[in-house]
């Protein structure tokens, strides 16, 4: 802006390119756009994670230029590091950052379907990750209740440090994200219905595809139901209503209940989302690890139309689940068998795409590149993530399990890495579509060992700690108990993968920056792939299916002129004969 | 010790047997699945590269489908048992009755007394600091003979319905040695049983995130003999009597 007065005569044209620049609804620019944000969300959120790892594992450490950690400190971080790996890296990256990327090209568009929609819900989820993170700059804090801030600890801010101001930046910014993701979603909707090209049914889709289209559903239905229940803890907190506060709720000293509430109301509204919002984080990597399964095995997907039909059966049994999270919450008991019987039912389809990856793998000729070994680590921490899901779906179990360090290595290996990995894998692969170049292979091998090493060397153990009873939200193992003090080793131990874990993302930075120059131009189609998203240019119809691989494509292509083993969705049916 | 999983504390309940023998079929069952699926994976990774060889026959790859979803439909059956056992009746008559009290950041334990009725609490008579955390409504001479204990004391053998109520925030009470979690919801009041089955001493936890000191909302549970449980509500009585009596 101050350039805008220094050089008057050029000025105006120049403001309006500046303008139009940063304002672009190109659906690439965006893509990256998204990627980039998550990328700083990540980082935040990862320097909080380890800061808790230090305070557990030595309690009462000075910090420099601060001291020791408070504990309401320590559950500020929690809550920070838990908004931030959810909402602004899992939801944002898979969902709006490779679809803005890819979803066009690989449909056969040439343009989102609302571009300023997607260009909207992008500069709205940019304004609620500075609004989250303006907590930190509060007098009293940011919010101590966790990323599911059950009332009435989040609904009074007398209950808690942070529960004033922080918890309200909290819920504008929640709220922020509801709708930007309302936007990006109703685009990409519009988008895969309306803007494919001709000859792309649903059953060329790729696996991505459908898997953003399930996921965009999937936001339009729970964040609706999460924006509602926003809505009614801020009239809670500051218009006298008691939605969620029972009558004669008493805290710190003052009666602040004074209708009849009911927190477990908020309990039902919050994971009637948060369930859902699992798949919308798991789904598109579903779809892209299929992707590069069938591509680097160079066969096609085992079972497509399952993997298709298995994705759609997951989004609608997402809907079933949620009283898992709420077996000792005070729900009749009998809920619990309910919730228990489908919650055993989406571990079906769950594992019949493990099983489809396996036999993909099992039939085709592995090809070990950074994106395939970052696909792998995904099935990895799927299956070792997954394995511990029937037994946390059983009330029996879970009422001894539930909030235990064994459900937050559970979900740390489902969601955090296996999530994670994926969107790594697809960093790797699609960074040609970025840059034009290929990033360096050894350093990306070395990231993944390294990280798939201490993901393991730091999760695995909290499963045993929540054997051992060891409950979450701890800011220390201190007290009466002399159970926990035992576990202090092992605390260490985690400490220390993490710490690995988290310096071996510097080489993943040093990848990007220094291949984004560097790296060596991918040329035309680098990993000779199938779908759209690689062709030279957008094709008017396509005649084939998404990942046509291998044997039944090498021979057709004997026919033509082609030596290759994989036959494109952009090759017409002419050029074969 | 026999039946209880390997890093879990020793069991002290009775129901806790049945769910130590899930928690280790089940654990043993899905790391089975575990390292199955990664022997796979590695040994697929390892093995030299070919071109793609013929596919699977559908019928091999469902099988796996097949077993897996019986594996959990046994899970869930043989769960749903021990669930409903603990959990869909209430406990017997004859059972001691112990209401649990939580607040920021302490659990407190109301005994009913020698009437067996709990006196009615209000929260507006809340005053810790004059002895009366809980509220209880001196005008209520069901309250006079109560007991409010800082410390979980119980009788070895003999079933005790837990009546859970919080004043303030939701706060879980776990007393993982009990295989034991519920949380106490305020505008609530939630039962569960058990029965102590070894004397000693254990850690009665927050398992909800509750606020600044979730982490230190700490008491102790003390399983001793029928005796000395008589004699621990003794040395209580004549303290109350006198704070009922001013």
């Amino acid at each position: 802006m101050s350039e805008a007065h220094t050089v008057p005569g050029s000025s105006r044209s120049r403001v309006a390119r500046i303008f139009a620049s940063l304002f672009t609804t190109d659906h690439r620019t965006l893509g990256i756009r998204y990627l980039l944000l998550s990328l700083i969300a990540v980082a935040a959120g990862t320097l909080l994670s380890l800061a808790m790892r230090i305070q557990l594992a030595w309690p009462g450490i000075p910090f420099p230029r601060h001291g020791p950690m408070l504990p309401e400190e320590y559950l500020s971080l929690v809550t920070m590091h838990g908004t931030l790996m959810v909402f602004f890296v899992l939801t944002t990256a898979p969902q709006s950052g490779f679809a803005s990327l890819v979803l066009p090209a690989q449909i056969g568009a040439r343009r989102m379907a609302l571009p300023w929609l997607n260009a909207a819900g992008f500069w709205i989820v940019a304004l609620a990750l500075v609004v989250l993170l303006s907590a930190f700059l509060l007098p009293a804090g940011g919010p101590i209740s966790g990323w599911t801030s059950y009332p009435p600890l989040s609904a009074v801010p007398a209950a808690g440090p942070g529960q004033g101001a922080g918890m309200d930046v909290w819920l504008v910014s929640i709220g922020l994200f509801c709708i930007g993701s309302w936007l990006s979603a109703v685009n990409m909707l519009a988008t895969i219905v309306g803007e494919r090209v001709r000859g792309m049914t649903l059953g060329r889709m790729p696996l991505t595809v459908w898997s953003w289209m399930v996921s965009s559903l999937l936001i339009l239905l729970a964040f609706t139901v999460l924006f509602a229940a926003l809505v009614l803890l801020l009239c809670d907190r500051h218009i006298g209503t008691a939605f969620f506060i029972p009558r004669g709720d008493l805290v710190s000293g003052q009666i602040v209940g004074h209708g009849d509430g009911s927190p477990l109301l908020w309990l039902h509204l919050f994971w009637f989302f948060g369930h859902p919002e699992v798949y919308i984080a798991i789904l598109p990597a579903m779809g892209l690890v299929s992707g590069l399964v069938a591509n680097f095995s160079r066969r096609t997907i085992v079972g497509y139309p399952l993997m298709a039909a298995t994705t759609v059966l997951i989004g609608l049994l997402g809907f079933l689940v949620w009283g898992h999270h709420m077996f000792v919450s005070g729900m009749n008991p009998y809920a619990g068998n309910a919730f228990a019987l489908t919650t055993m039912a989406i571990a079906v389809p769950s594992t019949a795409k493990v099983f489809s990856w396996l036999g993909t793998l099992w039939g085709g000729g592995l090809h070990r590149t950074t994106p395939m070994l970052f696909a792998l680590g995904f099935i990895s921490f799927f299956i070792a993530g997954g394995v511990t899901g029937p037994i946390l779906a059983l009330p029996a179990l879970d009422a001894y399990l539930h909030n235990t360090f064994f459900v937050v290595g559970h979900f740390h290996l489902i969601m955090a890495m296996a999530g994670g990995f994926a969107i790594f894998a697809g960093v790797y692969y699609w960074f040609p579509l970025m840059t034009g170049r290929l990033m360096n292979e050894r350093l990306g091998r070395w990231h993944f060992w390294l990280s798939l090493v201490a993901a393991y060397g730091t999760f695995l153990p909290m499963h045993l700690e929540g054997l051992a009873g060891r409950p979450r939200h701890y800011y220390q193992l201190t007290g009466s108990t002399s159970s926990l003090a035992s576990l202090m080793p092992m605390e260490r131990g985690v400490t220390w993968a993490a710490f690995v874990l988290g310096t071996a993302q510097l080489i993943f930075l040093a990848n990007l920056c220094w291949s984004s120059r560097h790296g060596r131009p991918a040329g035309e189609n680098p990993w000779q792939a199938t779908t759209l998203e690689w062709a030279a240019a957008t094709p008017s119809e396509i005649f084939r299916g998404p990942y046509e691989y291998g044997a039944a494509a090498h021979d057709q292509a004997q026919n033509g002129a082609h030596k290759q083993d994989f036959t494109s969705q952009w090759e017409s049916l002419r050029e074969q004969e | 010790m026999l039946y209880a999983p390997w890093w879990m504390p020793p069991n002290a309940a009775a129901h806790g047997y049945a769910v130590d023998t899930l928690m280790r079929w089940d654990v043993g069952a899905m790391v089975g699945c575990f390292v199955l699926a990664h022997g796979l994976l590695i040994w697929l990774l390892l093995r030299p590269r070919r071109s793609s060889t013929a596919p699977l026959t559908r019928s091999v790859e469902l099988l796996p489908l097949l077993l897996l979803t019986a594996l959990y439909i046994a899970m869930a059956i043989s769960a749903e048992r021990v669930w409903a056992h603990e959990r869909f009746e209430g406990a017997a008559p004859a059972a001691l009755r112990v209401e649990v009290v939580g607040q920021q950041f302490q659990w407190y334990f109301h005994y009913p007394g020698a009437d067996a009725t709990y006196g009615t609490s209000q929260p507006q008579l809340v005053n810790a600091a004059l002895g009366n955390p809980l509220g209880l409504d001196p005008e209520d001479s069901h309250g006079a003979d109560d007991i409010v204990a800082s410390e979980l004391v119980l009788p070895i053998g003999r079933e005790v319905d837990l009546q859970l109520r919080s004043l303030d925030v939701i706060h879980g009470f776990f007393l993982p040695d009990m295989r034991l979690k519920q949380n106490a919801v305020p505008g609530q009041s939630l039962h569960v049983h058990f029965t102590p089955v070894h004397e000693g001493v254990y850690p009665v936890l927050c398992s909800q995130l509750c606020g600044l000191g979730h982490a230190r909302m700490q008491a102790r549970l003390r399983v001793v003999s029928a005796s000395a449980y008589q004699g621990w509500l003794a040395s209580r009585a004549p303290h109350h009597a006198e704070v009922a009596a001013q």
